[in-house]
């Protein structure tokens, strides 16, 4: 027989060599469903990564990989922060190009390009915090449950950015094939020296959202929600304003990286604008540990493997769902190996319980524990 | 104004009750039912599952391979378990077990479902249904020979002209409700999804029910997803699941975790998922916004989404199985 406990605390070092166990796991389990697929492993692995880092030009595609995944996974980690259940990202990356994208229609096409891309990336930040705030106003003014309504208002945004596509702002210039005009010329974010400024996002907002979560006033309140709303709410603080800021940054972020996403990359708006960085991001947010600067680390990582399945297709004719694969199983391993780091497994029943039996005749706080502070402990 | 407004409405009743648009709806919520039904009683345990859409791509990869390997319905529909049961022990050993929060390894199992759906799918990319298994959905068990009169025939043709798919997740989902609310299992799941510790104190395995039900769960998901490629399409196409998957999450919601009610709310989101499409034929309801084929497929959100809002309003309403999302953990009870 085996009991299992919570450790109270544990090291730097601990966290990052369970964290490297869990890959590794990860790594070995998709070597072995690789291989069963009949596909040979290394080489498989060594193109993943030939095709991530190995030239200058699969570096640059990394990168292009990387700007809309961090920006969201940022986004998403102020709302998670609040236990805020953001799953809407998807949508909000959508709502924010489309925002950009009805912003690029309407503006004089005489306008100088900064004030141009200004102006679409501060749609993209309304477009986004819009759309998070419908689920978020529902959430805390009638606690409707926001992970699920959240979840919803994806497929809304993507049906809808499809009506765009297909019918409001079908191209006519297009001649009879479905799609709408790309953003002028001068709205496209530059290259210098073979790099998008578009990478200055991630930069960018990982300082802000640094900076708010540790050094703000906001960013303690956001941080005192998140660990209990009643707290929050004894200690004075206006918890549905808190909350309602926070969803709307949260949304707004993710709302830019879509901006970004149609200004530096795509050009033009659809409904596979998001390409499921919306989803991919909030599980990116969650194994950094909502840390900002771990979310950009883990979000290259991940981007690595996009674009190294666009190369082990064409090169070696794997599909390039295989980095699915491992990208999903490396999720779930660390996700895993973070129990190791959080309780421990006692063997022998008696000693396990003789303990806590100390702990709680010295601890009165254990025999009447109150059941709402232990729903709210998992990560974070 | 008003005149063109009363014959839209009934060109479009027109459409919603001719039998042929019925029977195609039925068909198309099959695979939403069995999905419903599946995560459904992972919910009555506790956990939601987000990763429907990726058991269910693993199901329809696993089977219809198999099916096109070995010509075996009965091989094809155990390996459809067996993948789609093979995602959900993944999501149960990482949220049971290792308490990882549910959402993200729900997220993380669709990741990896979709993923090697796809790398398998592909295997057998140019095939079809072998023949000997696509004779037996070519079976009306239900079907009249000779229906006497237009009423008889129109309900023929609506209800009554479906494979055995159709007849058995329907029978399925009746059951389910029996077994949720009749038998004594039934009610050690739903006292496990409702309060755990309770379920716990009672004696109740609650470990051993999570585990069985998730994986149950996974497992109907996944043999809904084979209807695809085994029977509907007759062919494999990667991510060919399309957002059913997700439409499912929203479904049991919107039949309020209920078996039976799922079968109509099945129908109802299958309907108007292809609703789009019939009305996209008729000139005159076409031209008209709200009846345009991509806001009508925002409609099964909505509804969800109204729901949603409905039963959070309501102060006494059950807003589902209260001990989802939370993970058990015996010794902070």
């Amino acid at each position: 027989m085996f009991r299992i406990t919570k450790k109270e605390s544990f090291t730097k070092a601990e966290a990052i060599i369970y964290r490297l166990f869990g890959f590794s796991v990860g790594i070995i389990f998709s070597g072995i469903i690789i291989a069963a697929l009949g596909y040979p492993v290394f080489k498989t692995f060594i193109s993943l990564a030939e095709g991530s880092f190995g030239s200058s030009i699969a570096i640059r595609n990394t990168i292009s990989f990387l700007i809309p995944l961090s920006v969201t996974a940022l986004g998403l980690s102020i709302a998670f922060k609040m236990r805020y259940w953001n799953i809407g990202g998807e949508g909000q990356i959508l709502m924010g190009a489309t925002a950009a994208m009805g912003v690029s229609m309407v503006l004089p096409s005489g306008m100088p390009g900064p004030l141009m891309m200004l102006s679409m990336l501060v749609a993209g930040f309304i477009g986004g915090s819009i759309w998070a705030l419908i689920p978020g106003f529902f959430r805390i003014n009638m606690k409707t449950n926001e992970t699920l309504f959240t979840l919803m208002m994806n497929y809304l945004a993507i049906c809808f950015v499809q009506y765009l596509y297909f019918e409001l702002w079908r191209d006519p210039a297009k001649k009879g094939f479905p799609g709408i005009q790309d953003i002028p010329f001068r709205a496209r974010i530059p290259y210098v020296s073979g790099i998008s400024l578009a990478i200055l996002a991630p930069l960018i907002i990982v300082l802000v959202v640094y900076f708010l979560i540790k050094k703000t006033k906001l960013g303690y309140e956001i941080r005192v929600v998140g660990e209990s709303e009643p707290t929050a709410h004894y200690a004075g603080m206006n918890v549905k304003k808190i909350m309602f800021v926070g969803v709307m940054l949260s949304g707004g972020i993710v709302g830019v990286a879509g901006a970004v996403k149609l200004m530096g990359s795509t050009g033009t708006l659809s409904s596979s604008l998001g390409g499921g960085a919306g989803f991919t991001a909030i599980v990116i947010a969650w194994l950094a540990n909502l840390s900002a600067p771990m979310i950009v680390l883990v979000s290259f990582l991940i981007a690595a493997l996009e674009q190294g399945a666009q190369f082990i297709q064409v090169r070696m004719g794997v599909p390039a769902a295989v980095a699915d694969i491992v990208k999903g199983l490396i999720l779930m391993s660390v996700l895993g190996s973070e129990f190791m780091l959080r309780y421990k497994i006692l063997f022998g029943v008696h000693t396990a319980s003789k303990k806590l039996e100390e702990r709680a005749s010295v601890d009165p706080t254990m025999q009447d524990s109150d059941p709402e502070s232990e729903v709210v402990e998992d990560s974070i | 104004m008003i005149g063109d407004f009363f014959s839209s409405i009934g060109s479009l009743l027109s459409i919603v009750f001719s039998a042929s648009f019925i029977a195609s709806g039925v068909a198309f919520s099959v695979v939403m039912l069995l999905g419903t039904v599946g995560e459904l009683i992972t919910e009555r345990a506790g956990h939601l599952n987000l990763g429907v859409e990726g058991m269910m791509l693993l199901g329809a990869s696993m089977g219809y391979y198999t099916a096109v390997r070995s010509s075996n319905l009965f091989l094809a529909l155990l390996f459809a378990c067996i993948g789609a049961g093979f995602g959900a022990l993944l999501y149960a050993i990482l949220t049971v077990t290792l308490r990882v929060n549910q959402n993200v390894a729900g997220l993380a199992l669709s990741i990896f479902g979709a993923g090697l759906a796809n790398a398998l799918g592909s295997k057998v990319a140019n095939t079809t249904t072998p023949d000997n298994i696509a004779k037996v959905f070519t079976w009306k068990p239900l079907s009249l020979t000779s229906p006497s009169g237009p009423f008889l025939s129109y309900i023929n043709k609506a209800f009554l002209s479906h494979d055995i798919y159709v007849y058995l997740a329907v029978l399925l989902a009746i059951a389910t409700t029996v077994f949720l609310f009749k038998t004594r299992a039934g009610l050690e799941l739903r006292l496990t999804g409702e309060n755990t510790a309770a379920a716990d104190a009672s004696g109740i395995k609650v470990t051993r029910i999570k585990y069985l039900y998730i994986i149950l769960g996974g497992m109907l998901c996944g043999i809904g997803g084979l209807y695809l490629p085994l029977v509907q399409q007759g062919s494999w196409t990667n991510n060919m699941t399309a957002g059913q998957g997700w439409l499912v999450v929203a479904l049991v919601i919107f039949v309020r975790w209920h078996p039976v009610k799922a079968i109509a709310g099945a129908y109802v989101f299958g309907s108007l998922t292809i609703l789009g499409f019939s009305v996209q034929l008729n000139e005159k309801l076409s031209s008209i916004p709200i009846f345009n084929q991509y806001i009508m497929s925002m409609f099964p959100y909505l509804l969800t989404i109204i729901v949603l809002i409905a039963f959070s309003s309501r102060k006494k309403a059950w807003p589902g199985p209260k001990e989802i999302g939370r993970p058990y953990f015996r010794e902070e009870r």
